[in-house]
């Protein structure tokens, strides 16, 4: 990655015989063609691979929540898999109040033209913590931003792990999870209040803003106010 | 609303048992004249509605026939802020701002069941009404409204400016929020204007 770009062609790795990509017909609910990364990871992470299933054509691998680092790496460096673009990272609560928040990876592979799904389960009476896996995908940074604002799931080294959608001192708690009710915890009058309390100015950070190098030099004022982000706000 | 029938000709009348002369309703005659004629709209489209916003402005509806051909993209140049669309928690403070940075006259127009009520977006992210945070002059329903339906609450917002006087000082007041709250109604009424209503008095806090 240093050593800058190398332009990929989708499927350049399937060399030049292979069939153009065509639309996947009569794709049945369950089974179907396996991702052949499946099979590959069980033989790789034989201990971390909880379960591989077909779901709608796409394949799912069930994984153990301390080994994703290390498996979502390997999917990407390694030459035979070369999953180079993570297109989201999100999570799912399920009304059962038992069953695990999953944590789910869609990555794609653009060389090989392949889609994977990778899951996680975080049982809910542990922390809700995983690892980030900013250090391989830089996308990642705001996609899990968004998911820790929405369920509260703390990934465990990303740079800059703020709110993103809701402001920053949000405190009704996360709103896509399922103990949260619709309209919020608070009054409408309190939420309104909370809301018009949050300086819209002061909600970038300096790196965002790209004055962070300039601090010294701006204004008094202006220094005071975007120190503490949007936490000067109330 | 569309079936009331339009109110013709509520302009400044002399009105002999008054205390104003002849002058001054004459003078009022001619600003509001000039002022309802053109309107300088600050469209804060934020969503749907504001594509019927731009089919309204655009050549078939033209609003420019009403005097409101300049969008004005700076508040400071503004006479009335169309809301068009949802109002997130998020954005209040922002539009709040606008409206403070508008200097007076000025007036405000709800566009669509969003802006007026919040429409069917009943939940934790969403303003109840736009009226929770800044005085409107004018509500337009519909979802979206048609393009006829917001020249009909522009032509009424026309009609209010034309019936204005020079010496009634309360029309022209800057309402100031309460420092502490930062609100300008009173909680309980803010609660009270976004009481659940209608289906959504069903969709009540989550079961678990
Ligand atoms: S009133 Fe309807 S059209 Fe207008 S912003 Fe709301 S949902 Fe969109």
């Amino acid at each position: 990655m240093s050593d800058g770009f190398e332009i990929q062609y989708p499927g350049n790795a399937l060399g030049n015989a292979a069939p153009a990509p065509v639309t996947p017909r009569d794709v049945p609910n369950r089974g179907g063609d396996q991702n052949p990364s499946g099979a590959a990871l069980r033989q790789q992470f034989a201990d971390a691979i909880e379960r591989v299933d077909v779901v709608w054509g796409v394949t799912n691998v069930y994984v153990r929540p301390d080994r994703v680092l290390d498996i979502v790496r390997w999917l990407h460096d390694d030459s035979s898999q070369r999953y180079d673009y993570l297109s989201d990272v999100t999570a799912v609560e399920y009304r059962d109040l038992e069953a695990p928040i999953e944590v789910v990876w869609h990555l794609r592979s653009l060389p090989f033209r392949r889609e994977l799904r990778l899951k996680a389960q975080l049982p809910k009476n542990k922390p809700l913590e995983i690892a980030s896996v900013w250090s391989i995908y830089k996308c990642a940074d705001w996609l899990e931003r968004e998911c820790f604002d929405m369920f509260g799931i703390r990934f465990i080294g990303h740079p800059d792990l703020r709110r993103i959608l809701m402001w920053e001192q949000y405190r009704e708690g996360f709103p896509l999870r399922k103990d949260f009710p619709l309209r919020g915890r608070f009054s409408r009058a309190e939420q309104l209040r909370q809301a018009l309390a949050a300086n819209p100015e002061a909600r970038y950070s300096m790196e965002e803003l790209s004055i962070a190098d300039a601090f010294e030099d701006l204004p008094t004022d202006m220094r005071k106010r975007l120190k503490g982000g949007e936490r000067t706000g109330e | 609303m569309g079936l009331t029938p339009r109110p013709e000709h509520r302009v400044v009348e002399y009105n002999p048992s008054s205390q104003e002369g002849w002058v001054a309703t004459k003078l009022d005659f001619l600003v509001n004249w000039g002022r309802a004629n053109s309107l300088w709209p600050m469209p804060f489209g934020t969503a749907c509605c504001a594509i019927e916003f731009m089919a309204t402005a655009a050549s078939r509806f033209d609003l420019a026939r009403f005097g409101m051909e300049r969008m004005s993209f700076s508040p400071r140049q503004a006479d009335v802020l169309i809301c068009a669309g949802r109002v997130p928690f998020k954005l209040a403070p922002v539009i709040r701002r606008i409206w403070q940075q508008m200097p007076q006259p000025k007036w405000a127009i709800a566009m669509g069941a969003c802006a007026s009520s919040g429409n069917i977006f009943d939940n934790y992210a969403v303003v109840q009404g736009i009226d929770t945070i800044i005085p409107v002059d004018v509500y337009v329903p519909g979802c979206p409204p048609r393009p006829e339906g917001l020249m009909y609450g522009i032509m009424l917002l026309q009609e209010k400016v034309k019936s204005e006087r020079m010496n009634d000082k309360t029309i022209r007041a800057e309402m100031e929020p309460d420092p502490k709250s930062k609100l300008y109604i009173p909680p309980p009424v803010i609660d009270e204007l976004s009481e659940p209503f209608g289906n959504s008095v069903h969709q009540t806090r989550s079961g678990l």
